[in-house]
């Protein structure tokens, strides 16, 4: 018979040895820098490139999302359907995302298909066209979606807590209208795609079981292409948070759940408090055995899932908690979260809790490290943040060594009532 | 091809090894032989309930996640019509602490009172957030209803209603976990950085003493042949009109799955499409479309649904469907669309294996289809369907009498 009443014995995973595997990096023909990181199991990789043509850099609202979008939808030579046709008959995925200064392309597939998906992927940021046809079914789609997501308490909650704390005129505060779809103009879409794809500024990530010659690849398919790596624009936005802190939306008077947002600005991640602030998250609301959780849903059954966390953003960021709570219960959730920052304001972690949360921390880093796609996604949000792998290791020194009385202090300075923004939604 | 190791304890509780030694992590995956198809008609959605009941403390143990969490590790769990599983994640060198336990909740749970009190509300939330307090979110609560009028497929994971859940009680608790969720009701499976001496050694330790139990025999009510058209509507507070029909398909295990698997992606499988490309683009009376089936093991639904643009009828847009239904029935698919659908599997089944989660969780699903290998050989069946499948099995299925539609109408 074991013995089941104590745990077996663990090596602390704060001693265990943490690397981040360097990647290989080239210059292709034309400038553009490539970083690949090659291994894995299975024969399959990705190709992704990064264009500096996020909302950041539109003029007016949903252009950056909307070029993106329609990467996929013509060329000069094929049609939406003979692009989709072709990666898709080698099984391949091509997706394509906007954020808020990047956008991308991305490339999923068999690595022995890689020579065939190449070309057109490079067609797409040259000779895309956007046809009016296209251009009009996207924007139906696309304001049927925006009707039926307004129905949902989530969706308005996640819009206005970004434009109380940046403002709707700043890129992380700004949303979309039926009209902005409307509005949208097909000059508008390749002027843009023009100074932002074609001719814009690219970074490629490459990553999994990568062929010998996957440079030479890449530089027949993109070392040629007209990009301008200097040719980035200087832009700044100062967010422009909003004065009033509390807020009572009313939008469906059926709903029988609310949507509750607390947020406060917080720097970005070049600020000495960053990386401290994420223990301090992760001990109040980060992980599944934070105190918000173990509170609001463990003891009390208030919600399915509360949850605290630092915004990924590039030049500024904010602290964040939501949660999707009974109508009833809404306000005494407010409550108890209010209550879990005062606990943290007053009294020092224990111990106990603090080397579980070091940890736990240390553990699913190792596990975010698993696999070829994992380290280039780690790689590709260091790089485009401007940091290295100095910051991974200091990261992980904070983790150990950040002590209860740094994580009080902290608590001090960013977890006060007065400091948040507060939104429901029901 | 994933190579492991399988042993059967003698309690009957089998196990099975796959050795990764690319990463530093070991994941430990259980599997419960027991889902919402064996509820109470009168108690639905317990299964699922009960999953979350599972992390509320076993006979020796308090907490389940504190100690996973010291140990640097993971875990989730989910509940399908079919089975529950429970997942952990952690770094191999800790990997005992999984099985301690694991072990102990196999063992017994604590059978709290406050548990199950917090967890009933918790679910209840559950259940509002994805069904209730979301348009649409009734849809396959009332498909499951129209499609099913006997197998417990007639109602969802989740449950039938809010009442089930309320009403649980811990007699039932304990009831469900001793007819259930016993070694030799269970598959555990080991992945990552192990070795499978070492894991016999541990399993042995852990789990040997474990009461076998009793073997869990199914006998569910069969879902006799349908055999005339369903047709139902719905008016409710949602911005757009909403089509959904499904076709009774066969089960997991049956050749005719692997056909409407390819079917269903020649018919809505990305923006290549059939479906896609005429009803979307050409036609443009849906603003979104999707094509699915449910990977069920007994017989399940293969399912057209999708949303449609303002100002085109339901009528409209069924005939729409059924045209392309017809032309896939009367003229065989070429053999390029057909290897189309073949290289998307197999692209989709290499980027599924690539994590060891993944693996784990599908070696213990394959073991519990009857057979850890077909994990091996399913591309292969794909590979074998034939032009002349498709169009019989399109002709087998896609009969009006098979066919379940519901029109879901926005009130205006």
């Amino acid at each position: 018979m074991p013995d089941r009443k104590n745990a077996p014995q663990i090596i602390d995973a704060v001693d265990m040895h943490l690397e981040l595997k360097p990647y290989e990096s080239y210059t292709l023909d034309n400038g553009v820098e490539v970083y690949a990181f090659n291994g894995g199991e299975e024969e399959v990789l990705m190709v992704e490139l990064v264009f500096f043509a996020g909302n950041w850099y539109e003029e007016k609202n949903i252009v950056a999302a909307t070029t993106n979008f329609m990467l996929k939808n013509g060329t000069k030579k094929k049609n939406a359907f003979a692009l989709n046709e072709h990666f898709e008959f080698y099984g391949a995925y091509l997706n394509r995302h906007c954020y808020n200064e990047t956008a991308t392309i991305t490339l999923h597939c068999l690595s022995k298909h890689l020579s065939e998906l190449l070309p057109v992927t490079a067609e797409i940021i040259t000779d895309s066209v956007f046809p009016e046809q296209e251009l009009n079914i996207y924007k139906q789609n696309q304001k049927q979606r925006l009707e039926i997501n307004l129905k949902k308490c989530d969706f308005i909650a996640n819009r206005l807590i970004d434009e109380y704390i940046y403002g709707f005129h700043h890129p992380y505060g700004r949303y979309t209208s039926t009209l902005d779809y409307e509005a949208l103009q097909k000059e508008e879409l390749e002027a843009f795609y023009k100074q932002y794809y074609t001719q814009g500024k690219c970074i490629i990530f490459a990553a999994g079981k990568l062929p010998a010659d996957i440079v030479p690849q890449l530089n027949k398919a993109f070392g040629q292409l007209p990009f301008q790596q200097n040719n980035l624009s200087d832009i700044q936005f100062n967010p422009a948070p909003a004065e009033l802190l509390k807020y009572n939306i009313l939008n469906d008077p059926e709903g029988v759940q609310g949507a509750i947002r607390i947020a406060q600005p917080f720097p970005n991640r070049h600020h000495p408090d960053f990386s401290k602030m994420q223990v301090l998250n992760n001990i109040f609301g980060g992980y599944f055995g934070s105190r918000l959780m173990s509170n609001i849903r463990e003891d009390k059954g208030y919600t399915y899932g509360i949850h605290s966390h630092l915004q990924n953003h590039v030049h500024t960021s904010a602290l964040v908690v939501s949660t999707e709570a009974g109508r009833d219960v809404c306000e005494a959730t407010i409550a108890e979260v209010y209550k879990e920052m005062a606990i943290l304001r007053n009294e020092p972690v224990e111990e106990e809790e603090l080397a579980l949360v070091r940890n736990y921390m240390i553990g699913s880093l190792i596990g975010d490290l698993d696999g070829p796609f994992h380290i280039i996604a780690r790689w590709k949000n260091y790089i485009l943040n401007g940091v290295t792998d100095e910051y991974f290791y200091n990261s992980i020194n904070t983790v150990k060594n950040i002590s209860a009385e740094e994580l009080r202090e902290l608590a001090r300075k960013y977890l006060n009532p007065e400091q948040f923004y507060e939104l429901l939604v029901v | 091809m994933i190579e492991y190791d399988r042993f059967v304890l003698d309690n009957g509780l089998r196990v099975l090894v796959h050795q990764d030694h690319s990463t530093p992590m070991a994941v430990v995956n259980i599997m419960y032989d027991v889902g919402a198809r064996d509820e109470n008609p009168e108690k639905t959605g317990f299964a699922h309930l009960f999953e979350h009941l599972m992390f509320g403390g076993s006979i020796h143990i308090p907490d389940y996640d504190e100690p996973l969490q010291r140990a640097g590790g993971e875990n989730n769990a989910y509940t399908t019509n079919d089975l529950t599983n429970y997942y952990c994640q952690l770094p191999a060198e800790n990997i005992e602490t999984a099985f301690w336990l694991e072990s102990d909740r196999m063992l017994s749970l604590a059978f709290g009172e406050k548990s199950l009190s917090v967890q009933k509300k918790v679910v209840i939330e559950e259940f509002k957030e994805h069904y209730l307090n979301k348009p649409y979110g009734d849809v396959w609560h009332k498909m499951r209803e129209l499609a099913y009028k006997v197998h417990p497929y007639r109602w969802m994971t989740i449950g039938k209603e809010l009442s089930h859940v309320e009403n649980a009680n811990i007699d039932d608790v304990k009831a469900f976990f001793w007819k259930h969720y016993r070694p030799v009701n269970a598959i555990l499976v080991v992945a990552g950085a192990v070795k499978p001496d070492d894991i016999k050694r541990l399993a042995e330790k852990w789990f040997g003493d474990i009461p076998m139990g009793e073997k869990y025999h199914r006998h569910l009510p069969v879902e006799p042949k349908q055999t005339e058209a369903r047709r139902s509507e719905v008016y409710a507070k949602v911005p757009v009109d909403a089509f959904i029909k499904t076709w009774h398909m066969d089960a997991r295990l049956e050749k005719g799955y692997y056909v409407a698997d390819l079917i269903t992606e020649i018919l809505g499988g990305g923006a290549s499409s059939r479906l896609y490309e005429s009803l979307v683009k050409e036609k443009q009376l849906f603003s979104a479309l999707d094509v699915h089936h449910w990977g069920s093991t007994d017989k399940g639904l293969l399912a057209i649904e999708g949303r449609l643009v303002n100002g085109i009828t339901l009528e409209a847009a069924e005939q729409a469907v059924e045209e392309e239904l017809e032309k896939i029935q009367s003229i065989t698919v070429n053999e390029s669309e057909l290897q189309k659908v073949k290289n998307k599997t197999e692209s989709m089944i290499a980027f599924e294996d690539m994590s060891v989660m993944n693996r784990a969780a599908s070696l213990a699903t394959y073991e519990l289809l009857g057979d850890a290998q077909l994990m091996n050989t399913e591309l292969g069946k794909y590979q074998e369907i034939t032009v002349g499948d498709i169009q019989q099995y399109c002709k087998e299925i896609f009969r009006s009498s098979n066919s379940n539609t519901l029109f879901y109408h926005a009130q205006k």
